[in-house]
């Protein structure tokens, strides 16, 4: 009975213990959306269940291991306990309902995090390896995410080539990006601040350095920050030529794999690509004029460059007035 | 050295690499005829590569004549019951069909396997020791790291077999396995399938993680294809060692061992057979689609071509949740196994801890789509996925409070295999606390694809397979040498390894918990978690160092470890009852189940009892 009695009450230490030591405040990022509020209170539930459980498995362990450790000298057996039905009933039937408990408030707070405002904006997520980017309904893109503090955001994302995830720590949530459909993710900021969104589905070489930033900010240096680019991006379009080629193939991503500085990555570097003799996959040559180019920007496929493996790279919907600014823009790169 | 070239092992590899070369150059020929570029990035193009690879396996089985047996049956040629084993060593590079050996063969090329898998994560883990590439590449890295995973996948799924192999048909009283050839034919078909995993490395390695998830593995260089078929050929081992466990423990125990009177790892091999035999396909499955889907532009996975991605997820896993069962179920029954001789007292409600594992098993095959709660499936799924994930902690539980109450109030002896016994329970339970908070939904959106889970499932793996298994080769080495390993290196290895192993994997979940992504290069300085990475890379190579002591006293002890013929454990079970090494055929003389299995502090009660005299000319060597 003495045995019990320690027992129990260095389990009544430990557990609060273990609990304050993985608490949510101490480990997890900051909240900085309405959406880390259910995650992070089913953290502090979880985080009990394991501070409890942990005593009760460890403390009984360790203390048989020093009080019942063998003497020096002794050679007989221990105590012949077989077991005890009734125990083995309790301590199968207690642990299922504590699982089912578990269940539902895993199942509460998961619809917490899912809750829809009826305002909420929407903003267009694009990922390919291995970049972000994001089309306003403003008209605009950016490789930035910016954000209105308080209000509920509605990411529709895409990807363009391999399974991707969109996930910003300090947000809590993740949702993969998979091809071939359109996959959804909802916030509501209620911090303002710079945070990063990280890709955390492997997709490839530079995996690691797919991260964009992420600002938070007041309604009224968002919408100034909306009226901003909006006004840019139009200027620049207008434009046309090769500065308006250059904003549209930082918008589409095609720096991820293509340098200008003659390095090879995914694909053929740019610099001057224009104007010289081009070795296909099929063994063929071609020289790279406007039309070359302009072919290679909606249908990769047709003409592979030597060395380069097909299929990697996704044929872009562009119209000819900003195909032509890009081959414009190509045609700067000497 | 000419034994050595006459053996199985090299006749078979040089079978492989010449049937590899002529497949390739065969189909590289017929590419030519059709018109089709003839070669490709790595001399030959990937169609001739894969072909190869897979004339290759099946030049290794002609090669090192594992199937011969087979092949003089179907003639109507007779065969002799059992070949003789060459003497010594050579017998370990041959085809033998003694249930020992094929144990040891499984083991060695287990611990070959772990020892180069984690030679990949120290290079790897050296790399993350700062922020910033230092001196590996993007694709050496993410190579390295996949290689790493699944290496040590198929190292343990050997380790286990071996475990099994060597241990069942002793515990349970047979003289072999219920099909010897078929168990040769298990062993012997993985080695071809370790070699084309390792030429990954030479054809562009691959970068897609173990997971292999297409569009990704679907775009990768050859290797990613290497490693698939290297996959598929290494799960016949799994599949049919499954089969022949399961018959032998059905058909050959011996008399008067009913199912509740066996060995409690008995009943953890048959749990993981049960999962070997009838999951292993699934994986097999998945990996052979991909290949199809890059050889003949079949867009199983592909949404330009209907296909779907997410599709794959669901068969993956199917697999290779269920997977981490077998890695720890004979883990957790090597616990269950050796407590009751340390404590020198019974396991606490056999029958529960017996059920469990069956339980386990059974409940694994319903949980696979909580890997997936953040991939895009349906949402509905969600939720019931969730609570059978979570119903998995009701038989585990029922194993911790088993050996709880096993380990009170017994008479506790710490010889080295006790302590990795006991290292293996506590490292096993941090795994399994870790595992709610990614079986609740809200949290897993968060946990998920981070260091949380890189440092739940190490724990798991480790305190269910690494640990027992270190205990089971401390334990019975002396059954298999006659002699004991070293006790005073043998705990400085556990002292060495484990609480470098403890803070490792607790910091891997810190920093999974503050934002450190799973399977990254290079990480963001601005996250503030270079210090966490350089105490991890230190334990890192504190746990290699223990494992090089390991090592040295295992291939020590060999031939100068202390002299242990008899029951040096004191313990109740049969293998224990006669002096080792064993004979050929196991037992010299039949015994029967007299009583339970752990009555240790049973006054006068016997488990086992001979009824026949020595067989002649089988004494013990």
């Amino acid at each position: 009975m003495r045995h019990f009695v320690i027992v129990g009450i260095l389990i009544a230490i430990l557990t609060p213990l273990i609990y304050l030591g993985i608490a949510a405040n101490n480990v997890m990022p900051i909240q900085a959306s309405v959406q880390a509020l259910p995650v992070d209170w089913m953290w502090d539930m979880d985080a009990a269940a394991i501070a409890f459980l942990f005593s009760i498995i460890m403390v009984p362990l360790l203390y048989s291991l020093v009080v019942f450790r063998r003497r020096k000298g002794d050679t007989a057996d221990g105590e012949h306990m077989e077991g005890n039905t009734r125990l083995e009933v309790t301590w199968t039937v207690l642990p299922l309902l504590v699982v089912t408990v578990f269940a539902y408030l895993g199942a509460y707070t998961l619809g917490e995090t899912r809750i829809q405002a009826p305002d909420a904006m929407q903003i267009a997520v694009t990922a390919q390896q291995w970049d972000w980017r994001f089309d306003y309904p403003e008209g605009f893109s950016s490789n930035e995410l910016h954000l209105p503090v308080n209000r509920q955001v509605v990411l529709r994302m895409q990807s363009l080539d391999v399974i991707h995830s969109f996930w910003v720590p300090e947000f809590r949530i993740k949702q993969d990006v998979v091809p071939g459909r359109t996959t959804e993710y909802r916030i509501t900021p209620i911090r303002v601040g710079s945070y990063k969104v990280r890709c955390a589905e492997m997709c490839g070489t530079s995996h690691s350095y797919m991260e964009r930033p992420v600002v938070v900010s007041s309604e009224a240096e968002y919408e100034a920050w909306v009226r901003e680019q909006a006004a840019a991006a139009a200027a620049l379009l207008a434009q046309g030529g090769p500065e308006s080629g250059k904003a549209l193939v930082a918008q589409n991503g095609c720096l991820a794999c293509h340098s200008t500085d003659g390095s090879a990555l995914t694909g053929p570097t740019w610099r001057g690509l224009f104007g010289s003799t081009v070795d296909l996959a099929d063994g063929s040559r071609v020289t790279a004029d406007e039309a070359y180019l302009a072919e290679s920007v909606l249908d990769p496929g047709a003409k592979v460059v030597a060395g380069f493996a097909p299929g990697i790279m996704p044929k872009f919907s562009l119209t000819d007035a900003e195909v032509k600014d890009i081959v414009a823009y190509l045609e700067t790169i000497k | 050295m000419r034994k050595f070239t006459k053996s199985a092992l090299f006749r078979g590899l040089v079978w492989q690499l010449g049937g590899w070369f002529v497949g390739a150059l065969i189909l590289t020929g017929i590419r030519a005829v059709m018109g089709l570029p003839p070669f490709g990035l790595f001399f030959f193009s990937e169609p001739a590569w894969v072909f190869g690879g897979f004339i290759g396996v099946l030049s290794f089985i002609a090669g090192s004549g594992i199937a011969n047996d087979w092949f003089k049956w179907a003639k109507g040629e007779p065969t002799p019951e059992h070949h003789a084993d060459p003497p010594g060593w050579e017998k370990y590079f041959s085809v033998s069909l003694d249930h020992k050996v094929i144990g040891i063969q499984y083991t060695v090329t287990s611990l070959f396997l772990l020892v180069v898998g984690g030679s990949f994560a120290l290079v790897f883990r050296t790399e993350l020791a700062e922020p910033g590439m230092q001196f590996l590449s993007l694709q050496w890295y993410n190579t390295l790291m996949s290689l790493h995973g699944i290496g040590m996948i198929i190292g343990i799924l050997l380790g286990v077999a071996g475990v099994m192999n060597y241990l069942v048909p002793m515990l349970i009283g047979a003289q072999d396995m219920a099909f010897p050839r078929m168990n040769a034919f298990s062993f012997w078909i993985a080695v071809p399938g370790v070699v084309l995993l390792l030429s990954s490395l030479a054809l562009g390695g691959f970068d897609t993680g173990w997971t292999g998830y297409p569009p990704l593995s679907a775009r990768g260089p050859v290797g990613t294809q290497m490693f698939f078929l290297g996959v598929f050929t290494a799960g016949w081992s799994s599949i049919l060692g499954g089969l022949n466990l399961i018959a032998t423990t059905l058909r050959l125990r011996a008399k008067g061992m009913t199912a509740f009177r066996m060995p409690i790892l008995v009943w953890a091999a048959m749990a993981t057979s049960i999962i070997t035999l009838t999951a292993t396909q699934l994986i097999g499955l998945s990996f052979q689609l991909v290949m199809f889907q890059r050889l003949l532009g079949m867009g199983f996975f592909d949404p330009a071509k209907g296909g779907n991605p997410v599709l794959f997820q669901h068969l993956f896993w199917f697999y290779s949740h269920p997977a981490v069962y077998v890695f720890v179920l004979p883990g957790l029954g090597v616990i269950s196994e050796l407590l009751p001789v340390f404590v020198r007292k019974p396991l606490y409600g056999y029958r529960w801890v017996a059920m469990s594992s069956i339980g386990i098993a059974l409940v694994g095959f319903l949980v696979w789509a909580h890997h997936m709660f953040a991939s895009g499936m349906n949402s509905y799924l969600q939720v019931p996925f969730m609570y059978s994930t979570l119903l998995v902690a009701v038989p585990t539980g029922v194993k911790f409070f088993s050996w709880v109450a096993t380990v009170w109030k017994g008479k506790i002896e710490m010889p080295t295999p006790m302590l990795f016994v006991l290292g293996g329970i506590v490292v096993f339970l941090l795994g399994g606390l870790s595992g709610p908070p990614n079986a609740t939904v809200a949290t897993d959106l968060h946990l998920t694809d981070t260091y949380f889970i890189v440092g739940h499932f190490h724990d798991t793996i480790f305190g269910g397979y690494v640990f027992p298994f270190f205990a089971a080769i401390y334990y019975w080495f002396p059954k298999a040498t006659g002699r004991r390993m070293n006790e005073r290196l043998g705990k400085l290895h556990f002292w060495l390894m484990t609480p470098s192993f403890l803070i490792l994997t607790l910091t891997m979940m810190r920093i999974g918990l503050l934002g450190m992504r799973r399977r990254i290069a290079d990480y963001d300085p601005a996250l503030g978690l270079s210090a966490y990475h350089v105490v991890m890379t230190i334990c890192g190579f504190l746990i290699a160092l223990s494992v090089a002591i390991f090592l040295f006293n295992l291939i020590r002890s060999i031939r100068q470890g202390e002299r242990a013929e008899g029951n040096i454990w004191n313990s109740r079970s049969p293998e224990w009852q006669v002096p080792s090494p064993m004979p050929v055929h196991n037992f010299d003389r039949e015994f029967e189940v007299v009583g339970e299995p752990y009555d240790y502090g049973l006054k006068d009660s016997q488990y086992t009892r001979f009824i026949t005299e020595p067989r002649e000319g089988e004494s013990h060597q």
